[in-house]
């Protein structure tokens, strides 16, 4: 047993966390690449953003569903079922996030300097070292940004996570949940703590990495400016 | 430069912290048969109360309740979603279900029945005190979307049984639940409509001024049904038995429902 606000904030960084490590890469990958197709494939990625995420939640269950493609394999390879498990919560949430850090992350990637990353290269540098020690430090904080406006999202997520993780108490029922149950069932008391609850928890997440990624910003700057010029001597 | 470092390796912590308990939590379920319940969100707070009485009855079972509108529900257990028992709000979804092969058709029957109740703003509650008056005394009035809602359904069948459907056509707001309905109604801002009796909790600016009489519409009915494959079918059963005695409808009584203790289902009428 879970309560939702545990329950919220476990799925929202799970969530959050797959969008980062799929964001980024997809958006390094996209950022500095011209290819035909590209707007096509793009176009899909933004796409959770603007659908309705009850329209994403139908998608997705048809998708992960004992008779869907992806939801079939699933179960007779590995017995797995994703559907109604907080899983199936977080990965909808991811989904309806994933475009609000890729849009971060790849903006961050294409205005970091690439002549920086050309003349580490031409001193011999690796490409994962390049990455890790040039590119990441300089688009940090705009992927910061990405990370924080997908955890609000992900906190907030509705419509997706009802279809295909259910509204199960204490194990897939997140705080829009449990409002959504209090409202219907008129319970007006929880309902109102609950709304108060999500909206100090927003709030929070927004302002205080917001705060933090504003110092960091100052102070990487700084940092890697002076390691750029250091390498320049 | 160590303060990047610092971030990633923080960032990689919180990773690993949530993913840690994530291992052990698949298996913990612990040796519990659990019955997977997908009930219609109306009943939330008199399942509730059936589980916890459950809970005392039979320690070795446990209830999962997924609570939604029995239309999303129905279409949830369509794509294969993990289901042993399903509870309606409509008949017709448990049509569709037993239409697609997906219910097995022994277990139906119908569980609980409904009144339709008119409320009535609190500031109208001298003038409107039952249909009679409702073509004068209402202003503006409120039910369900009779084509998607079922309680709108019933509600509109009522009116035309009483001849009303006609004079308060251009009157009505067509909710998207009942619950709108009741806060519409409760709010002030719509002078009457049509629910559920067990919606009516907590009214604040409205009253229940009359019961639409039962034959004015067509009976109001849960249905319920195990839905295919049937895991732990003995189990299901049990409790199916358990939601049909009178210690479960003292319950669904206290929150309003009529518990229907005859065994068989309404034929559908379409």
């Amino acid at each position: 047993m879970m309560d939702p606000i545990t329950l919220s904030l476990k799925v929202a960084l799970i969530a959050v966390c797959i969008d980062f490590v799929f964001g980024l890469a997809i958006a390094r990958s996209m950022a500095r690449k011209e290819f035909v197709g590209k707007n096509i494939i793009e176009s899909i990625i933004i796409l959770p953003m603007v659908l309705p995420p009850t329209v994403l939640g139908y998608g997705m269950l048809i998708l992960l569903g004992k008779r869907g493609g992806l939801g079939q394999m699933l179960m007779e390879q590995f017995g797995i079922q994703i559907i109604f498990t907080w899983w199936a919560a977080a990965l909808a949430s991811a989904v309806v996030s994933f475009p609000l850090m890729y849009q971060s992350a790849k903006a961050a990637f294409a205005s970091v300097d690439i002549f920086l990353e050309q003349a580490a290269r031409t001193l011999g540098t690796g490409e994962m070292r390049i990455f890790l020690t040039i590119t990441l430090p300089l688009a940090w904080p705009g992927i910061l940004a990405g990370l924080v406006l997908a955890f609000a999202r992900a906190l907030g997520e509705f419509g997706a996570t009802l279809m295909v993780a259910g509204n199960i108490p204490g194990k897939t029922q997140t705080i829009p949940l449990a409002i959504y149950s209090a409202v219907e069932t008129g319970d007006d008391e929880l309902a109102k703590t609950l709304v108060l609850t999500i909206t100090i928890l927003s709030f929070a997440a927004v302002f205080f990495l917001n705060r933090w990624s504003k110092k960091k910003v100052q102070v990487w700057r700084k940092g890697s400016e002076a390691h750029v010029e250091s390498r320049n001597i | 430069m160590n303060r990047y470092w610092k971030s990633i390796a923080t960032v990689l912590a919180v990773l690993m912290l949530l993913l840690l308990p994530l291992a052990g939590g698949v298996s913990a379920a612990g040796n519990k048969v659990i019955i997977k319940v997908s009930a219609a969100i109306s009943l939330k707070d008199a399942l509730a109360a059936i589980k916890e009485a459950y809970a005392r009855k039979e320690p070795g079972v446990g209830l999962q309740l997924n609570l939604a509108s029995s239309g999303l529900l129905q279409k949830q257990i369509e794509e294969g979603a993990p289901v042993d028992l399903f509870i309606s709000a409509g008949i017709s979804q448990m049509d569709e279900l037993a239409l697609k092969g997906l219910l097995i058709p022994q277990t139906r029957s119908d569980l609980l029945g409904g009144e339709l109740v008119l409320i009535v703003t609190r500031e109208k509650r001298t003038l409107i005190k039952g249909f009679a008056d409702l073509s004068k005394g209402a202003f503006s009035f409120t039910i369900g979307q009779p084509e998607t809602v079922p309680v709108g359904k019933y509600a509109k069948e009522t009116l035309l049984s009483m001849k009303l459907w006609e004079k308060l056509a251009n009157r009505i707001v067509f909710a998207k639940d009942a619950r709108q309905v009741l806060t519409y109604v409760d709010s002030g801002n719509v002078d009457a409509g049509l629910v559920y009796r067990s919606d009516v909790v907590g009214l604040r600016g409205a009253v229940v001024a009359a019961v639409a009489p039962k034959d004015s519409h067509s009976p109001i009915v849960y249905p319920m049904a195990a839905i295919i494959p049937g895991k732990n079918l003995d189990v299901t059963r049990k409790f199916m038995d358990f939601l049909k005695s009178p210690e479960a409808a003292r319950i669904f009584s206290k929150y309003s429902f009529v518990p229907l203790q005859k065994n068989v289902a309404v034929k559908s009428r379409y």
